[in-house]
């Protein structure tokens, strides 16, 4: 029996902040001072803070350890888990209070969330099977498959409101009933962990974090459409992702939650894991269940839908990873507790993946409806450095920009479609005054040019001359002609591609030429960059009156630009400078300004 | 798995060792002195005997901690029970012997073991 338990994040975020080296410290530290019959150290998934990692709780007192140092493990043993003096020069900043240590839960980044598909995120280890059930794991199945008949199940899931999380926000009850009215001799039940989108990485930390949530979900899906048989569709670059589905099939299958006869209900089910390369286009739905079947993942026509004719010609249905971490906690706690969160067409709560310009970068998870603001001021703590909120863009290369405009808008599905936006899988990656909109539309365009998979026309050919189009906007060479071909061209790629990518691909510039058309004109007309990063349309010139002559800019110029007598002004040589900005950076007395 | 009696019973077996990283504000709290002087005085054997028993008797809400020197260093090892009604007990010279009776007497019976409190000792 251990009195102290120590919690220590192994996510993907805290793993290369070398939370493994701390929990090898730690455990080392705690035999050397005779503790190890007393403290247990536990590699949970993802806490939500990873700008804080490697992050570190210890119960019972839940203090909140965070950018922890392997320099410090021996005074936390020391001092804290053997004297129970709290070493609070180490923790979190935000717990720490005048008189005393506040819970984790009351800190801005955490009192604003309700965590549903991530509550055993941090909670549990997720390479052991009965800390799940010691937290209510594996009930949901039985309780569906003792009690329940698979049109009761469907019934729960509609009832609940739940709509897919992977990016279109379907109905995921209706998805099921679809798929259960195709009488087959074999179905398939299929889990998209394709995660794919630049800044997502949800479905990542929930396999990391609560693996068996998903495999007792999806055991419950086979139950209700009449499928025995499973497949986690997940890419090779989630190793740690991998590793612990491996570790959690193989355990459901030891305790008989998966297999044969679960719960003696003459219910079998099973799951495979099936490894993806890493191309974007796997995550479409028929594109991935063509590379599960062992071809080339490209997309095909639809109908027929999955529910139809999916995998190997069956009827299948395909959901996203956080849609089933949903699942077993609406068995339980039922469709009216789910239905009672969020908005009127968008239930229950949704997990985002905030980055870019944001102090608190990393995964938080709030009910539907939670107003942008909240999300970037509040949870996230604000953009650094005093810069103003610019634009958020939502769901990566398929989605677009919400401008500040709409700082106030409620999120869900259908608030972002009519702003020109879309939920996507939940990035969130959020943009301060210094970011260029054409420049974040160029990127997200090189993406989309770099995973088009080929098969159609438009998709193939169209993001490639939308990319030739930004490349000239962003070097000055464009004229307006140039921006009504582009915005003309989004649309024809957009009602012409075979699949989602290429329908979505256009997203991110017609949102930015709906919200920042200015900017565009800029670059055009007056080529200029307004936010100073395109680098064609700079330049660096040196104000003579403030210049002193130190030398020191001409001193860290990489290409000799700079030329000038000690104590007299300098001097920019623009052919030969590359605008590379160090000389602004160094110079003391602000001598230096870009145009 | 055959039933979900088999579910629940390996569910009741774990979850005791989980209940620790649950935030309760109701939980009867008992905090031991491990400071140096507590520390010497023999409060290891005393802090492992609370959490042993409270295991045994499979007792939610109830959470055991350390805390630094109070200052009757005579008196160690010094335990504090903190009961949800904001009631404080003091046990002195405590032993991993005496943590059976505390444990049974005062934390599932409620009744406070007199003679090991620190009002009993000092006079």
């Amino acid at each position: 029996m251990y009195r102290s338990h120590v919690l220590v994040c192994g996510g993907t975020g805290c793993t290369s902040s070398g939370s493994q080296q701390i929990i090898n410290v730690l455990e080392e530290e705690i035999s050397k001072q005779g503790l190890d019959q007393e403290v247990k150290v536990i590699k949970t998934g993802c806490f939500g803070l990873c700008a804080l990692g490697p992050i570190m709780i210890v119960y019972p007192e839940g203090s909140f350890y965070s950018r922890v140092k392997p320099d410090d493990i021996p005074e936390i043993v020391s001092e804290h888990l053997l004297k129970g003096r709290i070493v609070k020069r180490l923790l979190y900043s935000e717990t720490v209070t005048d008189d005393g240590v506040k819970s984790l839960n009351d800190t801005t980044f955490y009192k604003k969330q309700h965590r549903v598909a991530l509550r055993n995120c941090g909670v549990i280890n997720p390479e052991n099977i009965e800390e799940y059930i010691a937290f209510d794991g594996y009930e949901a199945l039985g309780k569906v498959l003792t009690e329940y008949t698979p049109e009761q199940v469907i019934q729960v899931i509609k009832d609940s409101g739940l709509r897919g999380r992977g990016g279109g926000g379907f109905s995921t009850g209706l998805k099921w009933s679809l798929a259960r009215m195709n009488d087959a001799d074999q179905k398939y039940v299929c889990c998209n962990a394709d995660e794919g989108d630049p800044g997502a990485f949800m479905d990542r930390s929930i396999l990391e974090g609560d693996p068996h949530a998903v495999l007792e979900a999806m055991a419950i899906a086979g139950y209700a459409i009449g499928a025995t048989q499973g497949y986690i569709y997940v890419r090779a670059e989630y190793p740690i992702a991998v590793k612990r589905l491996e570790i959690a099939i193989a355990q459901a299958r030891e305790y008989g939650l998966l297999g044969k006869n679960i719960f003696d209900s003459g219910f079998d089910f099973d799951i495979g894991l099936r490894l993806g390369a890493g191309a974007f286009v796997c995550g479409e739905e028929t594109a991935l269940m063509t590379s599960i079947e062992g071809h080339r993942g490209e997309p095909r026509p639809r109908p027929p839908f999955p529910a139809q004719k999916g995998l190997w010609q069956k009827p299948t249905i395909l959901n996203n990873v956080e849609t089933y971490a949903n699942i077993p906690q609406i068995i339980l706690k039922g469709a009216d507790w789910f239905a009672s969160m969020g908005t009127e067409k968008s239930k229950g709560t949704k997990v985002f993946a905030l980055g870019g310009k944001i102090h608190n970068t990393g995964l938080v998870e709030v009910p539907m409806g939670t107003t942008l603001r909240e999300i970037v001021e509040e949870i996230g703590g604000g953009i650094p450095d005093g810069k103003k909120f610019k634009a958020a863009q939502t769901g990566g290369p398929s989605g677009g920009c919400i401008p500040a405009e709409h700082f106030d808008i409620p999120i869900d599905y259908d608030n972002l479609i009519s702003i020109g936006s879309m939920m996507g899988s939940g990035g969130l990656i959020v943009m301060d005054e210094d970011t260029c909109m054409v420049d974040i539309a160029k990127f997200f365009l090189e993406f989309t040019v770099d995973e088009s998979c080929g098969k159609c026309t438009p998709c193939r050919v169209g993001t490639k001359r939308m990319l030739e189009l930004l490349t000239k906007i962003t070097h000055g060479n464009a004229t307006m002609e140039d921006l009504d071909k582009l915005e003309e061209l989004c649309y024809h790629i957009k009602q012409n591609s075979l699949c989602g990518l290429g329908q979505t691909a256009p997203n991110p510039v017609l949102s930015t030429l709906k919200y920042f058309r200015d900017e565009y004109i800029a670059h055009v007309v007056d080529k200029k960059c307004p936010a100073g990063v395109c680098k064609a349309l700079l330049s660096y010139e040196i104000d003579e009156d403030k210049c002193k002559g130190c030398t020191l800019c001409a001193r860290v110029c990489p290409v000799g630009a700079i030329t000038g007598d000690v104590k007299n002004p300098h001097h920019i040589d623009k052919t030969k400078c590359i605008k590379c900005g160090a000389c602004m950076e160094k110079c003391r007395f602000g001598a230096i300004e870009k145009k | 798995m055959k039933s979900l009696e088999e579910l629940k019973a390996i569910r009741d077996k774990v979850k005791h060792s989980v209940n620790v990283r649950e935030e309760d504000g109701d939980a009867i709290r008992v905090v031991v002195g491990m400071a140096t002087c507590g520390i010497a005085a023999g409060a290891r054997p005393v802090l492992n005997a609370f959490t042993e028993e409270v295991a045994k008797r499979e007792l939610q809400n109830v959470s055991i901690t350390q805390t630094g020197c109070i200052g009757i260093c005579q008196y160690e090892p010094v335990v504090e029970i903190f009961t949800p009604d904001g009631q404080k007990t003091t046990y002195v010279k405590m032993t991993a012997e005496k943590v059976a009776r505390v444990v049974a007497d005062h934390i599932v019976n409620g009744n406070v073991v007199t003679e090991y409190t620190i009002g009993a000792n000092t006079k």
